[in-house]
């Protein structure tokens, strides 16, 4: 880690050699450049100063900012996110750190009743960050893998960003960072150090509730998110050498949605397949089918299909946690029998 | 006790008791006159503690009123229409119909935060309420309020936790009206005085007799001080009853009538009439003026109330985010280069001062700065030494023995 006291924090690489950007390094860069500019960003979250958070998404920005602007907390999510309100109302711009977003459960009733009513009840907006490690496939078991976006879509008030890659995560997050409404930023810790690319050297924002066409293809659309969308474009490079052209829409943000762009693909495609990492029942998937039949029902020619998680907790052993997540060729195999159509 | 108040602060305080009072007494009428919407929460017996804990605060510092602290938003300015509209669900209440009770603030001007129904939540919220007046250098306070049930909850605790802390200056009231719905504060807490659990957070505490608004109004400027001062969060338990069920439709049949008896002989309002009469603080045209003042007041309120209308159907849909209708900004009392690089750069390391265990005494790891304030290097004060639990606890007990207080005016 460079050492920090004040000169510019972009880059990470020497001069004229363009350097690959992790994941986790892009989210660090949002965070350091967005405290950069505007001193009413903070952040709150347990170990995220001399340790530098469980992941190190944290590192030097203690040392850059201060114990003032970098606080660590008691093992307390209610009171971090508690806290972060009221920042808000203070107009500060809190990022709150869940160490891992499992652990958002035990702050359920600040995020859901305190922070996402708050503007509609009584004009008070919270503009605050929540954001975290989620997701599985790294053996951490039923407390450190889950996928908790749909409790929080659900609830009108909060915007939810699932970024899948490196420049996304760092574009979504500085425009986190700025939106005046709470925002949980989830984190697939299986891209953090897994994934990564040449970022530009200039600033750049990514706005919320855009998804992105990853790639373009005439016969199903393949539609998901995080993690996912690697196992969902690794599944249409398979189905592309059987002569299925999969169109793939990266979600980015899963509230609000844009339809917009996913009534496009099923114009265009006629055929949609969601993949999630998130547990089958009540997943984004549900809804994407019931806005497409609302919407489009017209233009489908087949039926909507999903490759999910298992409707149980996420297992802990590799075979049991393999049996549970989507994967490519659980992808492949729905995708041909949808093509089938 | 000695009091700072002058003759006409102690008129209003009057004023804003029998305010509460009176305001409360029309509002059950209309809840018998099914104009109220939703449940109608009251305060009946607790006047004094919203009404003094409120007042002894300064016009930049924040507060966030529970359900029974009509009194505080009477002294923080908002006229008795605001509370009736929110009762009635009109478009013309400060929530617009979208929510009812004493859910509303104003975090511009009058530095109100909303309550939500779940008790606790207020605590850590009003923390970070503090910490951000520390970080931003303004100088406040920031206040809320909890019952004695509510201090059962997690919030409660994480809250006072990350206050303590944080020295976040921050004063918690409980209000301790012996009921919690229909459970007794013995079947809450073991303790007898719910004050104690300032011990858990190193912090300083006070007992104040709740219906002597002035004993709570000198025992939370007191507090106040000690917050603004930057000795940390203070917890002030007050002891009251309440004189009503939970809401208007329970008649609080459980609750022994000779409680009931007991307490109605400490009414706070026949309680501090005799004060202002024994202490010559008004005179019986004063008092006239006062009451036929907030009849009238009450009257033209009421009357606004019952002809305002509901909101338009379509507002449902209005106002679930924020699009840019809200400007942002905080209001910085210190130079912010002070928080910015390079300014902002510290050595991001723990230093040992006190390694723990049973043979060194207090465990005490700080910050690099801190330790170096500690030994005289720094220009920072010694936080080790200022956080030691020994000279944070300070247990008072305000208000109770002396009936014959001595009042300057």
């Amino acid at each position: 880690m460079a050492k920090n006291t004040g000169a510019p924090a972009k880059g990470n690489g020497s001069a004229g050699e363009k350097t690959q950007t992790t994941f986790l390094e892009a989210i660090r860069q949002a965070l350091i450049e967005e405290m950069d500019r505007d001193p009413s960003v903070v952040m709150i979250g347990e170990d995220i100063g001399v340790y530098g958070g469980a992941f190190k998404v944290t590192a030097g920005l203690l040392e850059r900012f201060g114990w003032e602007r970098i606080i660590d907390t008691p093992i307390s999510e209610t009171a971090i996110i508690g806290a972060a309100v009221g920042m808000a109302y203070q107009g500060l711009r809190p990022v709150a750190e869940m160490q891992f977003i499992d652990f958002i459960a035990c702050c359920f009733n600040q995020l859901t009743n305190f922070a996402a009513k708050s503007h509609y009840r009584w004009g008070a907006p919270v503009p605050m960050v929540v954001r975290g490690p989620s997701g599985g496939g790294v053996h951490g078991g039923p407390f450190h893998s889950q996928n908790p976006e749909m409790y929080f879509a659900h609830t009108p008030g909060l915007k939810v960003v699932y970024p899948a890659t490196a420049y996304d995560a760092k574009g979504l997050l500085k425009s986190a960072i700025r939106d005046n409404n709470p925002v949980l930023f989830f984190e697939h810790k299986f891209l953090y150090r897994r994934i990564k690319e040449e970022l530009p050297e200039e600033e750049y924002l990514v706005p919320l509730g855009k998804a992105a066409v990853k790639r373009e293809g005439r016969d199903l659309t393949l539609i998901s998110y995080a993690a996912s969308l690697h196992t969902s474009l690794e599944a249409a490079e398979t189905l592309a050498r059987e002569g299925i052209e999969c169109e793939v829409i990266d979600l980015r943000t899963i509230m609000p949605l844009d339809k917009e762009t996913i009534l496009a693909s099923v114009a265009k495609t006629n055929k949609i397949l969601v993949v999630h990492e998130d547990t089958r029942t009540g997943g984004v998937a549900g809804e994407i089918a019931a806005v497409v039949c609302e919407d489009a029902f017209e233009d489908l020619d087949g039926p909507i299909l999903r490759v999910t998680s298992l409707d149980t907790p996420v297992p802990y052993s590799p075979p049991l946690e393999e049996r549970f997540l989507p994967n490519a060729e659980k992808v492949v195999a729905a995708a041909r029998e949808l093509a089938r159509y | 006790m000695e009091s700072s108040l002058t003759r006409k602060q102690f008129q209003e305080l009057y004023y804003y008791m029998r305010l509460n009072r009176s305001l409360e007494d029309r509002l059950v009428n209309l809840f018998k006159q099914n104009k109220v919407v939703g449940g109608l929460y009251g305060s009946l017996g607790q006047e004094a503690t919203s009404v003094g804990t409120a007042y002894a605060l300064g016009p930049g510092d924040w507060i966030a009123p529970m359900i029974r602290n009509v009194g505080a938003l009477l002294v923080r300015g908002y006229p008795p229409r605001d509370i009736l509209t929110q009762y009635m669900a009109r478009y013309t209440s400060p929530t617009l119909g979208k929510d009812g009770t004493s859910h509303f603030g104003d975090l511009k001007v009058r530095h109100v935060v909303s309550p939500i129904s779940m008790l606790g939540d207020l605590i850590p919220v009003m923390t970070g309420v503090a910490m951000a007046g520390k970080y931003l250098g303004q100088k406040i306070v920031a206040m809320t309020w909890i019952g004695d049930g509510g201090t059962s909850t997690g919030a409660f605790h994480e809250g006072m936790n990350l206050a303590a802390v944080q020295k976040a200056p921050f004063v918690l009231v409980i209000e301790n009206n012996q009921w919690a719905y229909s459970t007794p504060v013995s079947r809450q807490v073991p303790l007898r005085d719910l004050a104690d659990r300032a011990k858990a957070y190193g912090i300083a505490s006070y007992i104040v007799e709740g219906n002597d608004v002035v004993a709570v109004y000198e025992t939370t400027r007191k507090a106040v001080e000690q917050c603004r001062a930057g000795d940390g969060p203070v917890i002030i338990e007050s002891k009251t009853m309440r004189m009503r069920g939970h809401a208007q439709h329970d008649p609080a049949e459980y609750v022994p009538r000779e409680m009931f008896e007991y307490w109605k002989k400490r009414d706070p309002l026949e309680l501090y009439i005799k004060y202002l009469d024994e202490n010559k603080l008004w005179d019986a045209k004063t008092r006239a003026e006062i009451e036929a003042r907030i009849d009238r007041e009450l009257t033209e309120d009421l009357a606004v109330a019952e002809s305002a209308p509901f909101p338009p159907p379509e507002l449902a849909t209005q106002g679930v985010y924020c699009d840019g209708c809200h400007t942002i900004e905080a209001q910085w009392k210190r130079p912010k280069e002070e928080v910015m690089p390079p300014k902002s750069s510290v050595e991001p390391t723990w230093k040992m001062v006190n390694a723990g265990g049973m043979a060194s005494g207090e465990a005490r790891v700080v910050a690099a700065a801190e330790e170096r304030a500690a030994q005289g290097n720094g220009s920072r004060p010694p936080a080790a030494k200022k956080n030691s639990p020994k000279s944070a606890q300070k247990m008072k007990v305000s208000g109770k023995k002396n009936p014959a207080r001595k009042v300057r005016v």
